[in-house]
């Protein structure tokens, strides 16, 4: 089966008048349809730059994206992408941040209204629907900038530490959560965390990145021999440990 | 009804209190004022030729609003005011927007912008009569000209500093600049510009009385300096007092759109 993003020997530097700072280098891997791949490395090595890339955001220096086969701009894929803050804006009410990328893309119509008044009763926020952002929880918020991702039904979500602003139990719960529902739908997504028990307890691979400028180290399949495969019994497998160490040496080793 | 806790009662009547004394204090000093200016005026303390007074302020408005004259003064002021001000706003946005829109044209006009922003724009209204003449353009121009700039520069910083995540949400919904611009800088600057708006109304009553010394036959500004000349100092103070009038309610009514913005957003 072809790969349904595919990056060949991508090259990426910052320039500003004090010179040039490399951020990724020589980065090259494909992802299969369905598949959820975790991105880690330390802080500051590119990991963000990366996922810009792949959404078309900034184009590589040199290298090359496909997706589905085809160019990323003659691509027609839809890619989704959650940053780290849910950015809900407060003159909008929830439903009208939810629907905020189908006004941007002009496919509002009865449909779409449909699904996005499903997508909040799925998550949850169906009550809240014409509530204020800051009437939400950290976690309702960060479910409400989900279904503004997913709405729009991308083949690809990329997630930038959509976590990482949340306190821990929350983050947990969401994670879980958020784990679950893309797994249920089977969406294709690439996570950018630092946190190494958030990477493992959702991937099904773990790229590691070395520091600045950044190549992969190291590729992780991550697999659980598990009756029922959630984020939560992840944590409580025996394996996990060993993926966090080796994942973890990894990481220091070139440190 | 819920208990109110005997801390939580304390806390309001000392509130309470406070509100009071600002407000009586407030009251206090105008009533006071205006007594001792009518006493000294009266028993001879000062000279009530020069300095007039509260009763000969009031009668003299009264005349004017009898014989309606006043009416066209004032009317032609804030129809004049309200028209540089709605320049003004309109201007400024469209510019700011354009300025924002394009990081070289903002560069490359940002010197252009402070020099005139920082030029006392009294300096301009001669230059504005010989090309515009004496007329009532003149005085709208003169108006816009002493907030014009200032705004401009204000709104741009304002657009300029919408949270760049928040921008690049819409370009990873694959938004243009445009989708930028309607989605995110503007609904999110619309404190900004109404704290700009509050600014301008001033600044444009400013510009259209300087505009009205010069070429006016109507409007408060005509008739302080029409009074000064003919040595009617009542007329003179009355419409200082009207200008202060006029300007405090226009700011209410800015005040006024904000309250409603924050209620309704």
């Amino acid at each position: 089966m072809e790969p349904i993003l595919e990056l060949k020997k991508i090259n990426y530097a910052y320039h500003n008048m004090e010179g040039e700072t490399k951020a990724l280098s020589d980065i090259s891997f494909s992802v299969d349809k369905g598949e959820f791949i975790a991105i880690v490395g330390p802080s500051g090595c590119g990991k963000s730059t990366l996922l810009s890339i792949i959404s078309g955001l900034i184009e590589p220096e040199c290298g090359l994206i496909r997706l589905n086969g085809k160019y990323i701009r003659e691509s027609t894929t839809n890619i989704g992408y959650m940053l780290q803050h849910d950015h809900l804006f407060e003159w909008r009410s929830v439903y009208h941040n939810v629907i905020l990328g189908l006004e941007i893309q002009h496919i509002l119509n009865a449909r779409t209204k449909q699904k996005a008044h499903e997508l909040l009763e799925t998550y949850g926020l169906g009550r809240f629907a014409n509530a204020k952002p800051s009437e939400l929880s950290g976690g309702m918020r960060q479910r409400a900038a989900l279904v503004r991702t997913l709405v729009l039904e991308p083949d690809i979500l990329l997630l930038d530490e959509p976590f990482s602003a949340l306190d821990y139990q929350t983050r947990l719960t969401v994670g879980d959560d958020i784990g679950q529902i893309l797994r249920k739908e089977h969406k294709t997504a690439i996570l950018v965390t630092h946190d190494l028990s958030e990477a493992i307890s959702l991937a099904d691979r773990i790229l590691v990145l070395s520091k600045r400028p950044a190549t992969i180290q190291k590729v992780v399949p991550v697999i659980f021999d598990l009756p029922d495969d959630t984020p939560l019994q992840r944590r409580n497998a025996p394996e996990f440990k060993s993926y966090f160490n080796l994942i973890w040496k990894e990481l220091n080793e070139n440190a | 009804m819920h208990e109110v806790s005997a801390g939580q009662q304390q806390f309001l009547s000392n509130r309470r209190k406070h509100k009071r004394i600002v407000c009586v204090s407030r009251t206090a000093i105008l009533l006071s004022f205006l007594f001792l200016w009518e006493f000294s005026a009266n028993t001879g303390l000062i000279d009530s030729f020069i300095f007039s007074s509260p009763s000969k302020i009031a009668l003299c408005f009264w005349e004017m609003v009898l014989d309606k004259s006043i009416f066209l003064h004032v009317g032609i002021t804030l129809y004049e005011t309200i028209l540089s001000f709605l320049f003004v706003i309109f201007i400024s946005i469209v510019l700011a927007i354009l300025l924002w829109m394009s990081n070289k044209l903002s560069e490359i006009l940002d010197p252009y912008l402070v020099v005139l922003n920082s030029l006392p724009k009294s300096a301009l209204a001669p230059l504005l009569i010989v090309w515009l003449g004496a007329n009532q353009t003149t005085i709208i121009v003169a108006g816009m000209s002493v907030a014009v700039f200032g705004s401009i520069l204000n709104l741009y910083t304002a657009f300029t500093q919408v949270d760049r995540e928040k921008i690049k949400l819409v370009y990873t919904l694959h938004g243009t600049r445009f989708h930028a611009l309607s989605k995110v800088v503007l609904p999110s600057s619309i404190p900004a510009i109404i704290s700009t708006m509050k600014v301008n109304i001033g600044l444009c009553l400013v510009g259209v009385i300087i505009g009205e010394f010069l070429a006016a036959r109507e409007g408060l500004g005509y008739l302080i300096i029409y009074s000064s000349q003919v040595f009617k100092m009542d007329w003179l103070l009355m419409s200082i007092v009207l200008l202060c009038i006029m300007a405090m309610g226009l700011y209410a009514l800015i005040n006024l759109m904000e309250k409603l913005y924050a209620k309704y957003l």
